[in-house]
C-alpha cells in the first residue's frame, strides 16, 4: 500500500517537472475562479451599499409624492395632475392612527451667496418633525421650530458639504447669506449623512421653514399651499402596511380624482428596499452564473493537459505498474494530480478576485464586503472541477495495460 | 539480499518449484484471428536457479516472461509462483505479486527521467508502503551493492548505459523479490558493459537470488546455468550450460 504522503508527493513533482504547462493549466480555473468572487463580492458591496443608502432615509418611512405610478414608473402625466397639499398633510396627522411623525417637503434648487463664495444647492423646505422623519441631528446650532415656521423667518439649517463650501473657515452658525436677494441667517449645521448608495452627496442640502421656500425661493412653482411630497414616518414597522392603506384611502376621499385612479403614489422604503436588494441578488447570481462559464472552461484545459500527460507519460505509468503500482495507486496520482493544480489554481484565484474586488470597490465607492462563505465555496469548487475533470484521464491511466504501456516509445 | 525485514517472503514455500507451469496456454484474439502464443507449456524452475530463456521472436518467450512477471494472464493451464496461482489473482493482488514477489529489469531500463538514481531505486518500496527514512537507506546500501554509491543523485541521463541497467538492478532488488526477471538485459548495451551485467547477475545468483534472462542472444544464455529453448509456443529443448557442467565437474 502506498503511504498518501508518497501518493501527494509524487503528484507534486509531476506538476513541478513542466511548471510553466502547470502555470497555464492552472490559468483557466484561476481566472474563473477569480471572476466569480469579484463578480459575488462586488454585488455584495453594492447591495450592502443599497441597503445602507435606503435605510440612511429613516426607518419605517412612507413617502408619498403626487402622480399616479404607471407601468415602469416615474412617468407623470404633468397637464392633469393633482398635486398634494398642506391640508393633506394636516388630514393625515389627525385622521390616521400609528403615525409618529408627518413631514411635509417643498424642494426647491437655488444658489446660496455668502461672503464671496456661490454654492449651488438643493434647498428643502421643511417643518421641524422633518428631522424626527428622516431620523438626523443637528450637529451644531439648533434647527427651526414650529412658530419660526409659521411666520415664514428667512432661517438655513445647512449639511455639511454647504457649510464647508461656504464657509471655509468661520463658523458658519449666525453668518448671513443671500438667496433671490432675500437675506438668510444659518442657525444650524446638520450632521454629516455621507453619500447615498449611488453616488449623491446627501450633506449637499439646504433647509429652510416650508413656508419661507413656498413663498420666496419655490414661489413660481404651484399654487400657494401644494407641496412637494409628504414623508410619514410610523410607530413601528409592524403596523407601516396599515398606515400605508390608510394613508391611501384618506387621500382617495380628499382627492376625489374625475376618473377615479389615484393622484398619488405611495412609496413603501421597505419594500422598495427589498425589491432592490432582490434585484441585486439575482444580478450577483447572473454574473457569478456567466463566470462559472469560465471556470467550466478552465475545468475543460485541465482535462486535455491531464490527457495528454496521460499519453506523454504511459511508459512511465506502464513502469510503476510493473513494480507494483495498482489501478486505484495511478488513478489516485493522476487525479490527486489534477486536483492540486485546480485547488492551487482556486486559491490564487481567490486573492486575485479579492484583490480585484477590493480595487474595483474602492473605485466605485462601495463597501468592500468579504464574503467567507464564498471563499469556501469557491476553493471546494474547483477542488471538485479538479475532481470531476481529472477523473476521466486518471482512468484512462488507470486502464493502461503494461504490457502495451511499456512497449509505447 | 539486505538485512532489513520489512516484508515477509514466503519462506516455508518449498524451494523445489519457484515456479510451477503446467499446460499453460495464452491465445491472443487479434480481429477474428487467434494467436497461439503459448500452447501448453510444462516448466519448473527451482529457487536459487540462474535460467535463461532463449528462442527466435515469436516463439512465445516474453508471452511466457509476461505471464511469470504477472503483467498478463494464462488463457488456460496453471502458473503458480511462490506458492500464489496467478490465473486466480484479483488486480490488486497481481500488482503486490509484481510488487514483492518480481523484480523486473528491462532492456531499455526504463528509469524515471526526472528522477535520480536513489529516488528511482526507492519506487517499488514506495508501492510496497515502506516509510521514506528505511527506503532511502536500503537505496543507497542497493546502489554500494552495484558499485553506484558515488552516483546516488544522478540523473539517469548523467549515467552511462550500464550505469543505467546498474540503477535498474540495484530497483529490482529495492522490495525483496523472490526472482529476478530481466528481458534482453544487454540489449542495450556494448558488449564489455553487457559482461559486466551478467556478471553481476551471476553474483546475484551466487548469494541466491534466483535469476531468469529472457534473450536471445545465446552468449547470453551461455552465462546463466540452464537454457529453456521455446519455440511456437511450446519448451522446445532443456540443457544445463557449460558453467553448471564446469561446477558439477569441479565438486
Amino acid at each position: 500500500m502506498i503511504r498518501l504522503s508518497d501518493l501527494m508527493g509524487t503528484a507534486l513533482k509531476s506538476l513541478t517537472l513542466n511548471p510553466l504547462r502547470s502555470a497555464l493549466t492552472a490559468l483557466g480555473v484561476i481566472i474563473g475562479v477569480a471572476s466569480v468572487i469579484a463578480m459575488v463580492t462586488i454585488g455584495r458591496g453594492a447591495q450592502a451599499s443599497i441597503e445602507r443608502s435606503i435605510s440612511s432615509l429613516g426607518s419605517n418611512l412612507l413617502i408619498v409624492v403626487p402622480g399616479a405610478q404607471r407601468g415602469a414608473g416615474g412617468v407623470f402625466n404633468f397637464n392633469n395632475i393633482t398635486l398634494l397639499t398642506l391640508g393633506d398633510a394636516d388630514a393625515i396627522v389627525s385622521e390616521v392612527g400609528g403615525v409618529q411623525a408627518v413631514a411635509p417637503t417643498q424642494r426647491a434648487s437655488a444658489q446660496i451667496i455668502g461672503e464671496g463664495v456661490n454654492w449651488n444647492t438643493r434647498i428643502e423646505g421643511v417643518t421641524p418633525s422633518y428631522l424626527d422623519v428622516r431620523e438626523w441631528e443637528v450637529a451644531s446650532g439648533r434647527m427651526f421650530e414650529t412658530r419660526e415656521v409659521n411666520q415664514a423667518r428667512r432661517l438655513l439649517v445647512i449639511g455639511q458639504t454647504v457649510a464647508t463650501n461656504l464657509f471655509p473657515n468661520v463658523d458658519p452658525i449666525g453668518q448671513r447669506v443671500r438667496i433671490n436677494k432675500g437675506t438668510y441667517e444659518v442657525i444650524g449645521v446638520l450632521a454629516s449623512k455621507g453619500q447615498s448608495g449611488l453616488g449623491q452627496d446627501q450633506d449637499d442640502i439646504a433647509l429652510a421653514p416650508l413656508t419661507t421656500v413656498k413663498r420666496r425661493i419655490a414661489g413660481r412653482f404651484g399654487r400657494p399651499n401644494t407641496i412637494s411630497q409628504i414623508s410619514i414616518k410610523a410607530e413601528s414597522a409592524e403596523i407601516l402596511p396599515q398606515v400605508e392603506s390608510d394613508v391611501k384611502d384618506l387621500l382617495r376621499t380628499r382627492q376625489r380624482s374625475a376618473d377615479g385612479t389615484d393622484q398619488f403614489t405611495v412609496q413603501n422604503l421597505a419594500s422598495i428596499s427589498e425589491a432592490a436588494g432582490d434585484a441585486t441578488r439575482t444580478f450577483t447570481v447572473l454574473l457569478a452564473a456567466i463566470s462559472a462559464v469560465s471556470l467550466l472552461v478552465g475545468g475543460i484545459g485541465i482535462m486535455n493537459i491531464m490527457l495528454v500527460s496521460v499519453t506523454e507519460r504511459t511508459r512511465e505509468i506502464g513502469l510503476r505498474k510493473a513494480l507494483g503500482a495498482r489501478r486505484s495507486d495511478i488513478l489516485s496520482q493522476f487525479a490527486l494530480e489534477a486536483t492540486v493544480l485546480s485547488l492551487i489554481g482556486g486559491a490564487i484565484g481567490l486573492l486575485l478576485g479579492l484583490f480585484g474586488a477590493f480595487a474595483l470597490t474602492q473605485q466605485l465607492k462601495l463597501p468592500f464586503v468579504f464574503a467567507a462563505d464564498t471563499a469556501v465555496v469557491a476553493l471546494v469548487f474547483s477542488a471538485l472541477v479538479g475532481v470531476i475533470f481529472g477523473a476521466y484521464p486518471a482512468w484512462r491511466a488507470a486502464r493502461l495495460d503494461p504490457i502495451e504501456a511499456l512497449r509505447r516509445e | 539480499m539486505g538485512t532489513e525485514t520489512c516484508w515477509q517472503t514466503d519462506a516455508q514455500y518449498p524451494d523445489s518449484a519457484l515456479i510451477s507451469a503446467r499446460n499453460l496456454c495464452r491465445v491472443y484474439r487479434m480481429g477474428d484471428q487467434t494467436v497461439q502464443a503459448l500452447a501448453g507449456v510444462n516448466l519448473d524452475i527451482a529457487s536459487g536457479e540462474h535460467v535463461a530463456i532463449v528462442g527466435p521472436s515469436g516463439s512465445g518467450k516474453s508471452t511466457l516472461m509476461n505471464l511469470i512477471g504477472g503483467l498478463d494472464r494464462p488463457s488456460a493451464g496453471e502458473l503458480t509462483i511462490a506458492g500464489q496461482a496467478l490465473s486466480r489473482l484479483p488486480d490488486a493482488a497481481m500488482a503486490q505479486f509484481r510488487n514483492r514477489t518480481i523484480g523486473f529489469v528491462f532492456q531499455s531500463f526504463n528509469l524515471l527521467s526526472r528522477l535520480n538514481a536513489q529516488e528511482n531505486v526507492e519506487l517499488p518500496m514506495v508501492y510496497a508502503g515502506v516509510d521514506t527514512k528505511a527506503r532511502k537507506t536500503r537505496a543507497k546500501d542497493l546502489l554500494n551493492r552495484v558499485g553506484l554509491g558515488q552516483r546516488l543523485d544522478h540523473r539517469p541521463s548523467q549515467l552511462s548505459g550500464g550505469q543505467q541497467q546498474r540503477v535498474a538492478i540495484a530497483r529490482a532488488l529495492a522490495a525483496e523479490p523472490r526472482l529476478l526477471l530481466a528481458d534482453e538485459p544487454t540489449g542495450a548495451l556494448d558488449t564489455r558493459t553487457g559482461q559486466e551485467i551478467l556478471a553481476l547477475f551471476a553474483d546475484l545468483n551466487a548469494q541466491g537470488m534466483t535469476v531468469i534472462v529472457v534473450t536471445h542472444d545465446l552468449e547470453v544464455a551461455q552465462a546463466t546455468r540452464r537454457i529453456i529453448e521455446m519455440r511456437d509456443g511450446l519448451v522446445q529443448s532443456e540443457r544445463r550450460t557449460r558453467i553448471a557442467e564446469g561446477a558439477e565437474a569441479g565438486l
